[in-house]
């Protein structure tokens, strides 16, 4: 059944049901995410927190990836509190994140850089100091390039190596600690990864990357 | 239905009549009870009872000795109760080694009650006052902790025969609507933290599609300090199992799961028995008394991640996986457990649910506040004279649970702040004590009601140095999964670290607001939504404290050692005396030419030895904050 809502004063029509991320998305209307994937529409992540939208009748701004749409919803993707929000929410990531665009293998093709661009945010932060984590790159892989410093813990390419067959990756450890790795923290070339690159694929950032040839 | 019932009203009927006459025998002779969960083992329970067994065993004396809970009076422990003909019975505390075999042996041989160690009589009586002529006990009003310390929780025959499972048997001559809207109209409202009415969230559950759902006891109790839930399932489980059980027949459940930390294994141990005793008397399991109604409890072990009492991370660490938060909705209510409907309660709120099914909605609504009936369970720590749990009605004014029932500040210091609500609860002055304890009104006040944790504070104690600790708490506790908690928090407490340091700007007061305002809005679960709280009420009430630290290098309460040095006032110096020379463990402590001691800055780690070793009657070592105070008077010495 399709459903009308409202985003930004523009009228859309939408599967009644569908996250209301994926919904703005199919219709040109930019909302900056990280974690969401379509697939996983039963439980979404909803770690990033940049999907912020404000939704009349809300009292609070909520998180668009887990927001099913429903007949006559008005929706704000940019008020003043959404904006404000969301650039809290980019500058942490931004102040755990090792900006280095200019050798990033993700140059131009980076989620981060088009949020910053979308939402007119600077990519270093400006009040936060930057936490280091000393996390070394991993090029034992065949083929991939996985640079922790960068990763921003979105999971997708979890999600994309279970769907390709393999678990090879998977979150580990609590609270800042939190990392993406194998199994018993092994190098990648030592984990049974077959170097598919669907990691590389599902990364919106440069942590996972192909070995230049 | 009714059928049903009157086979389930003759099975309890013969229960309660077996269970009657034990407990009325066990009065037949004098009757010894030793408080001893783990608050009173820890204070030498198991030892008194020890000496009580050996000294009976001596006088050839026949008694009934019994181990049970803990009645609250935790700053008093050991404590012990005894009954014996002709007396009422009275509550002894602080019995230390002796003194127990002591009371005993006055007692029931000379009929000496001892009176100089009695807490209080249980009962009215003409010799000595009770619990409720004190201040303490003239705002308590008991109603979970009722028999608390005063039954033995090993055996299911003291519960029975205090009127025990008898609100389950008039629940089950009810239909479950009957019973969701007793609790809906009680205003019950959950003590796990949140304060959701309990009977909105179980008729929910209950209009939830589905035949397979659950009921779960939260026993997960994470936050330090608390111990309230503990104290309870170690005093009186089958109060937890028979609202548990309750609940379950209300919302339609199959099975029904106590969820408890494996660092309480006394706990544990006492549910394990409660369940089985529970089964084996048919009030648990299939066909429960004699009806068509059935439901099983499990006990699970959590493994004590503080996260973990959270209720979508206790539900994924029970399917198995990492205990971590997920986005509600769905709420448990409608999709928790192998995502089937699931109501989750704390073990305070199941805890209630005998009591207003056998009262009634009305009498709860009569206890406590409008819009928070019922009473409030805490444990009050800290710098407060009585340590312990206290019950009062919701309403009862935060002055008056830490001055009368606390009897106020210990060793005569000044009070300074409330921390309320645990580790992400919030810090209340003294101008706010005069708050009525309730949720709605804790919140206002920039605190919380949460699980009932109560820490007192004083003078002695930094507010800045109080935020860095609890939001180090926090911080660690965080599963990391969510963007403002894992990064807005270690940002947090790096700018707390830095301030206690002396090293802090006065903008990072802005900061610290600013990233605690957006870690509460953007956090996807409960802990990073109040994590900041401690850090927002410390600003609100002691910006003050903040500003000295980072304006003048100076911490008002001489907590932070970065800001503190250690200084023997020349005058105040007894000179022959070297108790502080000997007490320093790095040799930082030298006698000058008059033989006063002096303190070489560059050598002295501040581990506060010579201040306690240096004698009362002197004082003479004393802290000065910032540390270059010492300079400056060594100067205006020379
Ligand atoms: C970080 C965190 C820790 C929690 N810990 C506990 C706990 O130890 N015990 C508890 O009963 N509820 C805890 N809760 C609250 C539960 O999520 C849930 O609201 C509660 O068990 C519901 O029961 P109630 O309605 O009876 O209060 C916690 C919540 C959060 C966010
Ligand atoms: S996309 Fe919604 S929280 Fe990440």
């Amino acid at each position: 059944m399709e459903v009308t809502i409202t985003i930004d004063g523009k009228q859309i029509k939408a599967r009644k049901g569908t996250m209301l991320l994926w919904a703005a998305l199919d219709n040109g209307i930019y909302i900056p995410h990280l974690c969401a994937a379509r697939e996983e529409t039963e439980s979404p992540p909803a770690s990033c927190r940049l999907c912020f939208v404000e939704v009349e009748g809300y009292p609070a701004p909520v998180t668009a990836c887990t927001l099913p749409v429903a007949e006559g919803m008005v929706v704000n993707t940019s008020s003043e509190r959404v904006n404000r929000l969301v650039a809290a929410g980019f500058e942490l990531i931004m102040s755990n994140h090792r900006l280095d665009c200019k050798n990033c293998p993700a140059n131009g093709n980076c989620e981060l850089q088009r949020i910053a661009k979308a939402r007119k945010l600077r990519l270093k932060p400006k009040n936060l100091p930057v936490l280091h984590r000393d996390l070394p790159v991993d090029d034992s892989a065949e083929n991939i390039v996985y640079d922790p410093s960068k990763c921003v813990l979105c999971g997708r390419c979890i999600r994309a190596c279970r769907n390709h067959g393999q678990s090879v990756v998977g979150f580990a450890r609590r609270g800042f600690e939190r990392v993406v790795t194998t199994c018993g923290d092994v190098p990648l070339g030592e984990s049974g990864c077959d170097s598919c690159g669907e990691c590389v694929k599902a990364c919106p950032v440069g942590a996972m990357s192909l070995k230049k040839k | 239905m009714s059928k049903g019932s009157s086979t389930a009203k003759a099975a309890y009927a013969k229960l309660q009549e077996a269970a009657r006459q034990n407990w009325e025998k066990l009065r037949e002779k004098p009757l010894i009870l030793v408080g001893a969960a783990t608050c009173g083992r820890a204070a030498g329970a198991l030892q008194l009872m020890e000496e009580i067994r050996n000294e009976v065993q001596r006088l050839g004396l026949d008694v009934n000795l019994l181990e049970v809970g803990c009645m609250g009076h935790c700053y008093a422990e050991p404590v012990m109760v005894i009954y014996n003909e002709g007396f009422p019975p009275i509550c002894y505390g602080y019995v230390s080694e002796g003194v127990g075999a002591r009371i005993v042996r006055d007692f029931l041989v000379d009929g000496d009650p001892g009176i100089e160690f009695a807490l209080a009589a249980l009962e009215p009586n003409e010799m000595l006052p009770t619990f409720t002529d004190f201040p303490r006990g003239m705002h308590e009003k008991k109603i979970v902790m009722e028999h608390c310390g005063l039954i033995d929780p090993q055996n299911i025959e003291h519960y029975i025969a205090t009127g025990g499972y008898a609100s389950l048997v008039k629940a089950l001559d009810m239909a479950p609507e009957e019973i969701i809207n007793v609790i809906k109209s009680s205003g019950l409202r959950g003590r796990g933290g949140a304060g959701f009415p309990t009977g909105i969230k179980w008729e929910t559950c209950y209009n939830a599609p589905g035949s397979e759902k659950f009921v779960i006891c939260n026993a997960d109790e994470g936050d330090p300090g608390a111990f309230m839930d503990r104290t309870i399932l170690e005093s009186n489980p089958h109060l937890v199992v028979e609202g548990l059980i309750i609940a379950a027949r209300a919302v339609g459940a199959i099975k029904g799961y106590i969820y408890v930390r494996a660092e309480y294994p006394l706990a544990v141990q006492r549910i394990a028995l409660a369940l089985q005793q529970a089964r084996e008397a048919g009030l648990l399991g299939q066909s429960i008394l004699g009806t068509n109604f059935n439901i099983d409890i499990e006990l699970f072990q959590g493994s004590g991640a503080f996260v973990c009492g959270e209720e979508t991370a206790l539900i994924a660490s029970m399917e198995g996986k990492p205990g971590i938060p997920r986005h509600r909705p769905p709420f448990p209510a409608v999709s928790g457990l192998w995502s089937k409907p699931t109501v989750i309660n704390n073990v305070k709120t199941l805890s209630y649910i005998p009591h207003i099914i056998n009262k009634g909605a009305d009498w709860f609504k009569s206890i406590g506040s409008e819009k928070s009936p019922g009473t409030a369970i805490f444990a009050l720590a800290g710098k407060v004279v009585n340590t312990g749990l206290a019950e009062v009605p919701m309403g009862t004014t935060l002055r008056e649970l830490i001055y009368e029932v606390g009897s106020g500040i210990a060793n005569g210091k000044k009070f300074k702040a409330v921390q309320i609500g645990g580790p992400s609860g919030g810090c209340l002055p003294e101008e706010a004590m005069d708050t009525p304890i309730d949720f709605d009104s804790l919140t206002k006040a920039g605190a919380m009601m949460g699980s009932g944790g109560l820490v007192v504070l004083d003078e002695d104690d930094c507010m800045v140095e109080i935020a860095r600790y609890f939001l180090d708490f926090t911080q660690k506790e965080s599963c990391g999964k969510c963007t403002f908690c894992r990064l807005g928090t270690k940002h947090m407490l790096d700018i707390l670290e830095i301030i206690t340091k002396g090293k802090g700007r006065l903008e990072d007061i802005d900061l610290l607001v600013e990233l605690a305002t957006k870690i509460k809005e953007g956090s996807l679960c409960g802990l990073g939504k109040t994590a900041p709280n401690p850090v927002l009420s410390t600003i609100r009430y002691f910006r003050e404290e903040y500003e000295a630290h980072i304006n003048e290098g100076r911490c008002p309460s001489l907590m932070c050692k970065d800001l503190i040095a250690y200084y023997i006032l020349p005058d105040k110096c007894e000179r022959s005396c070297d108790a502080c020379v000997g007490s320093c463990p790095v040799e930082a402590i030298y006698s000058n030419e008059d033989r006063i001691k002096v303190i070489d800055q560059e050598k002295c780690v501040k581990c506060d030895s010579c201040m306690v070793a240096c004698p009362p009657q002197y004082k003479a070592v004393v802290k000065l904050s910032p540390p270059h105070l010492v300079a400056e008077r060594e100067k205006g010495k020379e």
